[in-house]
């Protein structure tokens, strides 16, 4: 209820008024709508992960981290615009990948010292050092994605590159040629392509829109070198 | 805003009495990133011309630091200082290779199309592309020089990678730091009318190797004289544009030390693109002297089969004859 201003006194008063007296005269009434809501936000649904995981039989949370890479796979090799990759987000793939791809691609025999492939430890630090740097540049673009989140979705859309080195593995053991060779291409350009396109499904909204192809372009780089070193894989 | 009009006609004033033998007032550019205008309007007091063109760069960046103000001023620990760097949209980057790429004689790379905004995004993205591009086609231009041979083992050459990675980011960071540590005490003896913030000149440097990426592409053909017309036009078109960028900042000085200056710009650039060049040659020069030993020992190349990718005779690769 709104009194009528009684501090409204005669500007001849002599008496001097405190600061801010008027303010205790003001009162909310009800035809003044109060904007906004005061809830405390729900908390996501948090699966218990307390001591009822720690009872549990050892091939129950193998599976558990199992499957969800597993499905991990499944959203890099069907990307769609999703968020599994970005909200759960887990390295336990990327290593997987990483360690396979660099084992594929090491020489595979010490006495080939002198030979120019790399190995297993360049690999892996091309890798994730590549990784990092493409997360620091996406990051100080701007984007508001997390490190790890970041991370994640490149070793994950790698998945498509082991696919190709794998295949390319298969088809160096038939007779070596042209026609090899076309096959070897034509994979690896269609896995670096697929790579691609799933990546910047799941990275591309995370970036101011304007700087969109600052940020994706170093995540071509990226590819295209894993690329060229399984395509210029030639075994022993 | 009557007190910044007021500002900037004070400014014309100033320049339109001074004498018109001196180009310039003797405007004082303040060091360090600040706020950029990421569209200028046209001014519509600046009349055509270039000095005209470089007062108003002028103005332009001290009318931003009074309108501004303190903008970055987070301190160097945190992460937004750095993202102060990288504060360039795609179409300014692309603006930036393009100003690169055409060097136009009196438009300065700086004031064009840095406008006190350097970005440290072009520089170490170029460098990062040059490198690769110079070690893939490196590599497959060896492949393609011993194409149908049938004892060559080919090899992609990841050690040399890191070696050309080195030189190229430390020429393009060194060199910048050298060039404006020479700047700054020319600054201490001679007014200048430009001086470039370490930043600015980073980003000069970064985006002029931007024409050795497709120079690098190129070179994949075998031909001698092409890969060397490859490098003068590339070293043409890189030079002048630094050549022009670091004109103005000289000129007031001495004029021997001004030449002396430019001339070492442009030696140091060649001294580049020609590294630049056998640092590709380097991706498969251990191949080529026993490329001739192997070539007399066999009398016929094998017909029939195009790409030899056979086991390696590894005792006639010959690394350490080389």
């Amino acid at each position: 209820m709104a009194k009528a201003a009684e501090s409204s006194g005669d500007p001849g008063t002599t008496t001097p008024r405190p600061l801010f007296a008027g303010l205790s005269d003001i009162s909310i009434s009800q035809d003044i709508p109060v904007e906004g809501e005061i809830t405390i936000p729900m908390r996501s649904q948090i699966q218990e992960f307390d001591s009822s995981t720690l009872n549990e039989s050892v091939q129950n949370t193998i599976m558990r981290d199992l499957k969800a890479v597993g499905k991990k796979f499944m959203h890099v090799l069907y990307p769609r615009k999703s968020n599994t990759l970005l909200r759960d987000w887990d390295l336990w793939g990327p290593l997987i990948l990483c360690v396979t791809l660099a084992l594929m691609l090491q020489r595979s025999s010490v006495d080939s010292e002198k030979d120019g492939g790399p190995q297993f430890a360049e690999v892996f630090v091309i890798v994730w050092f590549g990784a990092v740097t493409i997360t620091l540049n996406s990051k100080l673009l701007g984007g508001n994605i997390s490190f790890f989140q970041s991370l994640c979705v490149l070793g994950y859309c790698i998945l498509p590159l082991t696919v190709a080195m794998l295949v390319c593995r298969l088809v160096l053991l038939a007779e070596p040629g042209p026609v090899n060779f076309m096959v070897r291409l034509f994979v690896v350009i269609v896995m670096f392509a697929w790579s691609i396109v799933a990546s910047t499904a799941f990275l591309a909204d995370s970036q101011p829109p304007n700087r969109k192809a600052l940020a994706i372009y170093p995540v071509f780089l990226f590819y295209f070198v894993i690329s060229w070193m399984i395509l210029t894989f030639t075994p022993q | 805003m009557a007190a910044v009009d007021d500002l900037q006609f004070e400014e014309f004033g100033d320049a339109a009495t001074s004498p018109a033998a001196n180009p310039g007032a003797t405007t004082i550019h303040i060091e360090g990133p600040s706020e950029s205008p990421t569209h200028q309007p046209g001014l519509p007091r600046g009349s055509g011309g270039e000095e005209d063109d470089e007062l108003l760069g002028n103005d332009d960046s001290d009318k931003t630091e009074l309108l501004a103000g303190q903008k970055k001023s987070s301190p160097f620990w945190t992460f937004e200082y750095y993202q102060t760097f990288f504060d360039v949209d795609t179409y300014q980057v692309f603006d930036r290779i393009k100003g690169s790429l055409l060097p136009i004689p009196g438009k300065n790379f700086v004031r064009l199309y840095i406008r006190s905004n350097p970005d440290l995004y072009g520089p170490f993205w170029i460098c990062a592309t040059l490198v690769f591009a110079i070690a893939i086609s490196g590599n497959l231009s060896n492949f393609l020089i011993h194409l149908g041979e049938k004892t060559y083992h080919y090899v992609p050459e990841f050690r040399k990678v890191s070696i050309a990675a080195t030189i190229i980011y430390a020429y393009a960071w060194l060199v910048p730091l050298a060039l404006w540590g020479f700047l700054m005490w020319r600054n201490s003896k001679v007014m200048n009318i430009v001086s470039y913030s370490f930043l600015e000149i980073v980003c000069v440097y970064g985006y002029s190797l931007f024409i050795y990426i497709p120079t690098a592409v190129l070179w994949v053909i075998p031909q001698k004289a092409v890969r060397w017309i490859l490098v003068m036009i590339a070293l043409g078109i890189s030079g002048s544009v630094l050549a022009m960028t670091f004109w103005p900042a000289v000129r007031e000085d001495n004029r021997r030390i001004a030449l002396a200056t430019i001339v070492t710009i442009v030696l140091l650039h060649t001294l580049l693109s020609v590294g630049c060049l056998f640092s590709f040659l380097f991706f498969g020069v251990w191949f080529f002297r026993p490329w001739h030993l192997l070539q007399e020992s066999r009398m016929t190349k094998p017909a029939g089969k195009l790409m030899g990718w056979h086991h390696p005779l590894a005792s006639k690769r010959g690394h350490t004859e080389v």
